[in-house]
């Protein structure tokens, strides 16, 4: 990276867009917080223009945001020239987006797929899409088809494949692009590979093959590459809004975009795997609440508006969900972090009687006490409690002014400036959510070990000081937008999920694996020199005619220059 | 919850079951009472490796295959399809196979639970011959076998399931109704559905589950350890559940293959194959399988009566404790249930 490089990193949340500027150092030297837009892209921009006029130089002393700001959807930095010069040294931006996952929860700007299966006669007691939402397969789907081809377990053809009734499937079709999904094609892809080549040549359209989006389990990949498929024009749409956005503004820095398991992959890449886009949310910020805090191997807590969403840290690597994922009503099996989500975040309303679910959301600058609203919020109970954000030395006495005006004035039986009622609530409210918190912890540590709780995002000050089964809690700087750093540090990845004999050619199977899993990296971005396996997992199969293994191997490095 | 932490997974047969109903219309289920002496009865299972049943999925001619060399054979159609197994896959599929064949479902099964091995089903406990087993595979091969015995209906039966790419479906014990008679376990089909129907719109999932399944609660408590080790082709292993609540100071362990299969405290067993012991969720009661068991869940363990069949002598010969390798005399969860309140 050339010297005094700067990058940017923007991740898209459901209630927030933060936007973060790191140095060649790996330091922190402008951030910024707007609020989450429908169409996204606006919301984007906003960021984008915030954190560049937060770049030292242009601010007074301090080129962080406050607590206040950090909190604050509606922000005061706007601006969109470049003083000082300093923009031109951006090299690289980096966005993790919801526009994927927006498109397919409401079934807008997705294209139309043909669905094709290799595999027939076996699979067709159970065809295509038939557990999808009825809308979403409407919307998604231009027709399907099982047709011969694919393989057994041990590499030997089903049947030959059928071009002759790829032709007369989709000569009949209209379609945007191609789904194809052979049986055990993570372990034998040439049939999915021929079709590929037969789409591209006689009919011009794009194709998802199976092999390079999932894992073993027919149905869940296939629905991934059906939905990777539907999504080539909302990719296109993503990619042209954030070069146009750095044109705007005259960066001349490279474009990447984070995917699902913490990683980057370049644009063009991208293109290819759209797919890859959805969920990179909670990875970005357990890998930004490492990075942040130096540690690896953590609980991490991510305190929202409206919910606390914890994730495990192991070496550094979001621990991966053992579970199917589900994306818009669809089962795939991405690998995504296994997150545990429970209703706590700063705008939970808080009653006499309990706390939340509810939330009053991106509401909280209007309704929350500390803000002049006249709704008790975890914020005001925090607060109340003495936990408050940094820099916000005002908002203990902001509280007790709404908190006598939200009992009338001052009751009598009023012990020190606040009302009984009200200390209860809060004194009851900071006892259920310590309980929720802490029992979240307990469920997510795996094991009796004695691990740090790392607490980051922008309710992050809700969290106690110390919580039962976690050995400290950390509050690194600039916890409050730990996934644009995370999207900013990311490394570029590849991996592969297949099965290998277990006999003696295991050994040189393994290696070839490994060494496609790095090409598959540097695909996506990645230095060629500085690959590494970060991820090599082994596991034997059972009832085989051959001892078996199935191999997941993952490759990592930073961005080439 | 019939699975006892085995039997595999229920989702790509039910997402069949539910194709094959909208396809071919619904599936009456018929009580073995309803049925005519000689009518057929075709008990079906899938075999073959979990991981290629995930991908190389059932096609939809392999039922019809094996009806029709149930007629060449017998002379006649089959009347009813029959779940081998009622817990896990093998529970669910039979649905989506009697609906492909237009056939009715016997409202039975041949365990009333999971079991790991081919001999445990109660038609070999009732002594009917294991002499004849039909096989087809995806690409419509059918495959007939006359065996001397059980042992060789499940060698050679293994070795058509692996040429057939480790996945098949398979036919053994055709039934005449008149056979199957006391030597299938009867009712487990509405079992299954009631226990289903038990959890949904309840505020107290536990509460009526226990209630529907007639079950003794363990404990109630966390998931404190989970060990598993792969040896012969089963997971083994243990879990420990530390009681939480009333049951503070209690800890419960369990041995694992591939199903729950022993309940033990302080030393003293709590319960044991054949009895069905199932780990639930406390919150929302939903079965959590042995591959599933993570540290840190909240979880309550139930066991239950098995089927009387199970409890004869040659019923706990072929699935009692000593069939797994534990050295224990089986004694009933009634009567463990009993000695526990009296002491």
């Amino acid at each position: 990276m050339a010297e005094g490089a700067l990058r940017i990193g923007i991740d898209v949340g459901g209630t927030n867009t933060d936007a973060v500027i790191l140095d060649a150092a790996d330091r922190v030297v402008a951030k910024a917080k707007r609020p989450t837009t429908p169409d996204v892209t606006e919301g984007l921009r906003a960021a984008l223009d915030a954190v560049l006029a937060e770049l030292p130089g242009r601010a007074a002393s301090d080129p962080l945001v406050s607590g206040r700001a950090a909190l604050d959807p509606l922000g005061s930095g706007q601006g969109a020239s470049d003083p000082r010069g300093s923009w031109g040294r951006v090299s690289r931006v980096m966005l993790g987006t919801t526009h994927a996952t927006n498109a397919i929860l409401e079934r807008r700007n997705l294209g139309r797929v043909a669905v094709l299966r290799l595999g027939a006669p076996a699979t067709t007691a159970v065809p295509p899409l038939c557990d999808w939402p009825a809308d979403l397969r409407a919307a998604v789907s231009a027709g399907e088809a099982i047709v011969p081809g694919g393989h057994y377990v041990d590499g030997r053809e089903i049947g030959p494949l059928d071009l002759g009734a790829i032709r007369r499937f989709l000569d009949g079709l209209e379609a945007d692009a191609v789904a194809v999904t052979g049986v055990f094609s993570p372990a034998s892809a040439e049939h999915e590979r021929a079709v590929e080549e037969l789409v591209r040549r006689e009919y011009g359209l794009p194709v998802s093959v199976s092999h390079e989006i999932g894992s073993l389990g027919l149905l869940e990949r296939e629905n991934a590459t059906v939905l990777n498929a539907a999504l080539y024009g909302v990719a296109a749409h993503v990619t042209e809004a954030l070069v146009t956005a750095l044109a705007e503004r005259g960066l001349a820095a490279r474009p990447y975009l984070a995917q699902n398991d913490g990683t980057l992959m370049t644009v063009e890449h991208a293109a290819r795997l759209p797919v890859s886009t959805i969920g990179s949310g909670p990875a970005n910020s357990l890998r930004g609440a490492a990075f942040l805090s130096g540690v690896g191997d953590a609980i991490v807590a991510d305190v929202g508006g409206t919910s606390t969403d914890l994730g495990v840290l192991v070496g550094g690597f979001p621990r991966e969900s053992a579970a199917a994922v589900e994306i818009g009503g669809v089962l795939t099996n991405f690998r995504m972090p296994d997150i545990l989500a429970i209703a706590l975040g700063g705008g939970t309303v808080v009653r006499p009687e309990g706390v939340g679910p509810d939330s009053v959301g991106y509401r909280i600058a209007e309704e929350a006490l500390v803000f002049g609203g006249t709704t008790i919020t975890m914020t005001d109970v925090a607060v109340a409690a003495g936990r408050t954000p940094p820099g916000t030395s005002g908002w203990r006495e902001r509280l007790r002014v709404a908190a006598r005006a939200a009992t009338g004035g001052a009751p009598t039986g009023q012990i020190s400036d606040m009302s009984e009622i009200f200390r209860d609530t809060v004194e009851r409210a900071i006892a259920i959510a310590d309980g929720m918190v802490g029992d979240a912890v307990d469920r997510m540590a795996l094991r009796r070990a004695d691990r740090p709780l790392v607490a980051v995002g922008g309710g992050a000050f809700l969290l106690p000081a110390e919580l039962p089964g976690a050995s400290r809690v950390v509050r690194p700087e600039h916890a409050e937008v730990a996934n644009a750093v995370g999207a900013a540090i990311a490394l570029a990845s590849g991996r592969i999920d297949t099965i290998l004999p277990a006999g003696e050619s295991r050994s040189k199977a393994i290696e070839r694996v490994k060494e496609e899993a790095a090409a598959r990296a540097v695909a996506a971005g990645a230095d060629p020199g500085q690959v590494e396996i970060v991820d090599l997992l082994e596991v034997p199969l059972s009832y085989l005619s051959e001892p078996a293994v199935r191999v997941h191997v993952k490759a990592a490095g930073p961005l080439a220059r | 919850m019939l699975g006892t932490g085995g039997g595999g997974d229920v989702r790509t047969g039910a997402l069949a079951a539910k194709r094959a109903i909208q396809a071919y219309g619904e599936v009456p289920l018929v009580a073995l009472a309803e049925l005519p002496d000689d009518a057929l009865v075709v008990p079906l299972s899938g075999i073959g490796a979990p991981t290629v049943s995930q991908e190389m999925i059932h096609g939809e001619d392999e039922p019809r295959r094996i009806a029709e060399e149930v007629e060449r054979i017998f002379g006649r159609p089959p009347s009813a399809v029959m779940s081998s197994e009622i817990g896990g896959s093998n529970g669910v599929a039979p649905v989506a196979w009697a609906a492909q064949l237009g056939l009715p479902l016997l409202d039975a099964d041949g365990m009333g639970r999971a079991f790991p091995e081919v001999q445990m089903v109660s038609m070999y406990v009732a002594g009917l011959p294991a002499d004849l087993v039909i096989m087809s595979d995806i690409v419509g091969n059918v495959v007939t076998i006359r065996p001397i015995d059980g042992l060789w209906s499940e060698r050679l039966a293994r070795a058509v399931c692996v040429a057939a790419g480790s996945h098949a479906l398979m036919a053994d014990y055709v039934l005449t109704a008149a056979g199957a008679r006391g030597a299938v376990i009867e009712g487990t089909v509405s079992r299954a559905i009631a226990i289903g129907r038990s959890t949904e719109r309840t505020a107290e999932p536990l509460r009526a589950l226990r209630a529907e399944l007639g079950a003794v609660r363990l404990i109630t408590g966390k998931l404190t350890d989970v060990e598993r080790r792969t040896a012969g082709g089963f997971v083994r292993g243990t879990a420990t559940i530390d009681g939480t609540g009333d049951d503070r100071d209690r800890v419960l362990t369990l041995e694992l293959q591939n199903e729950n299969l022993v309940a033990l405290e302080d030393g003293q067993v709590k319960a044991m194959v054949p009895d069905l012991i199932t780990v639930v969720d406390t919150e929302t009661a939903a079965a959590v399988p042995t591959e599933g068991l993570r540290y840190g869940q909240r979880v309550t363990v139930l066991a239950w009566p098995c089927d009387p069949l199970w409890r004869t002598p040659k019923g706990l010969d072929t699935a009692g404790p000593r069939a797994f390798g534990y050295d224990l005399d089986y004694v009933p969860i009634e009567e463990l249930a009993k000695e526990e309140s009296g002491g």
